[in-house]
């Protein structure tokens, strides 16, 4: 008998999952593919006699810009939908998340459209990334001063 | 005297006629099952416009335009126009009827809204307020994006029990004076209905109770059955969510039959169309209503229909608070007369 109190899991059985075994797969080969043209980005960069600091340094900015091109271009998030995990971990995600927040809420303005709301998605983890490397680097600095 | 009936029902003993309708939906629902129907197609999603959000003004102008044109009546003839969108303060609506100069009661009954406003619309001409109502309502898939889910390009997935916003418009016109073979019969206003879902994703599943609750509602206040109907229609349950009523509604003792058909799943080709568990918003029923479920009323081949739409009455904010998604059915029971007016 289907009542209030087992209805939640009832709804949860009827409903068709997500198909996990393709999705892992595809966010598998998409996130690796990624992860490869990056490398090979790198490896070309040094080639052209960037020195590795500097290199590890253009990579990022390499691939966020190319996330924010295919992202204007309308193809990351047809991408996406496929990859799910696999364009939305590697930092090309990260760029997608802020350019198609500024793109959505261009119609309201520069400053309160783009400017406010451009970290919709993105904040969390800008807020949580930066709160984590201050939490490590106190760790790390009283773990020093005891050891050393 | 209209006679109430039951606890949620009125039966109108005075008709209140359906003079016309009218609609205005995007390509994308015209590459769907009801291709041809409609009355205009927009091909791009702007209308013309520089925002989603004016586009859906434009998407209402339009339909509620088609329908007094097919009525032969002016904007100016309705004492009353009652109508709502998703947007937040329903603005399309607002402003959509800015200019019209007739008296204006915004509703937000979410996705039911095409049924909660034809039934305001009825009560209003019931009630001696006016001759001559328009109910009006619409969705559009963009401005529903950003305003409840994620920008357009961001790359996120959807579950298979997600559904496709509408971009669609519907209106519908009501008269006691002027005649037609179509009339509302009855109208059953519906109780919020809240069995904890909090699956945001899972819209269906969250409005199936309200749905069940409606529908038991009016069989229970007109002493009637499923199969006294040609057609019933739940407005955007969706695959989920109308396969979920079936069997809620077979365990209340009320099994729905092959008569039992969602607008979710009439509107899209799911096997060919990126529409997940099928079309949702209050332009997913508007359209659906306008397009097929009246016009086939007037040609005779319906003659007995419950139009139940379904809504869910959660917002971004509560969803983020942890709460769960209650839900809202409103039904219209709309008959055909054959014989002379």
């Amino acid at each position: 008998m289907i009542k209030k109190d087992n209805y939640s899991e009832y709804v949860k059985k009827k409903t068709k999952n997500s198909p996990l075994a393709k999705n892992c797969l595809w966010a598998f080969l998409v996130g690796g593919a990624i992860c490869t043209v990056g490398q090979l980005i790198l490896n070309g960069i040094k080639k052209l006699g960037v020195s590795p600091e500097d290199a590890k340094i253009w990579l990022p900015i390499i691939l966020v810009f190319l996330g924010a091109l295919f992202t204007g271009f309308g193809l990351y998030d047809s991408l996406a939908k496929r990859a799910g995990a696999g364009t939305i971990i590697p930092i090309t995600g990260f760029s997608n998340s802020i350019v198609s927040s500024a793109m959505e809420f261009k119609k309201e303005g520069f400053i309160l459209g783009v400017g406010a709301k451009m970290f919709t998605i993105a904040g969390p983890v800008l807020v949580y990334g930066t709160m984590a490397g201050v939490v490590y680097g106190i760790i790390r600095y009283i773990v020093m001063m005891i050891w050393g | 005297m209209e006679e109430k009936i039951g606890q949620q029902t009125l039966r109108l003993n005075t008709p209140v006629y359906v003079i016309s309708h009218g609609n205005c939906v995007s390509a994308f629902e015209e590459d769907g099952p009801l291709k041809g129907r409609f009355d205009t197609v927009v091909e791009d999603e702007y209308f013309g416009e520089k925002t989603f959000e004016l586009a859906e003004v434009k998407l209402q102008k339009t339909a509620i335009t088609n329908a007094l044109e097919h009525a032969g009546l002016k904007i100016g003839d309705l004492g009353l126009v009652t109508g709502g969108d998703l947007l937040n303060q329903c603005i399309a609506s607002g402003y959509s009827m800015r200019d019209s100069g007739v008296p204006f009661v915004g509703l937000y009954g979410a996705c039911s809204t095409m049924a909660l406003s034809t039934c305001m619309a009825t009560l209003a001409i019931c009630s001696g307020f006016t001759k001559f109502a328009g109910a009006l309502t619409s969705s559009h898939f963009c401005s529903a994006e950003r305003q409840f889910r994620y920008p357009l390009e961001y790359g996120g997935q959807r579950p298979p029990s997600a559904q496709h916003t509408v971009t669609g418009s519907g209106a519908v016109i009501l008269s006691a004076e002027k005649k037609s073979k179509l009339r509302v019969s009855e109208l059953t206003l519906g109780r919020i209905v809240d069995f904890d879902v909090t699956d945001i994703n899972n819209m269906g599943g969250a409005m199936a109770p309200a749905a069940m609750d409606t529908l038991t509602a009016f069989f229970t206040d007109t002493h009637s059955k499923p199969d006294d109907y040609d057609l019933i229609v739940t407005g955007d349950l969706g695959q989920y969510g109308s396969d979920i009523l079936r069997d809620i509604m077979r365990q209340n003792g009320l099994p729905l039959g092959d008569n039992y058909n969602d607008c979710g799943l009439m509107i899209y080709d799911r096997e060919r169309q990126d529409a997940h568990a099928g079309g949702s918003g209050c332009g997913c029923s508007a359209s659906v209503l306008t397009s097929y479920i009246l016009p086939e009323m007037e040609l005779g081949n319906l003659k007995n229909v419950l139009f139940m739409a379904t809504g869910a009455l959660m917002s971004p904010t509560s969803v983020m608070q942890n709460q769960s998604i209650p839900a809202i059915a409103h039904l219209v029971h709309f008959v055909r007369e054959d014989g002379s007016l």
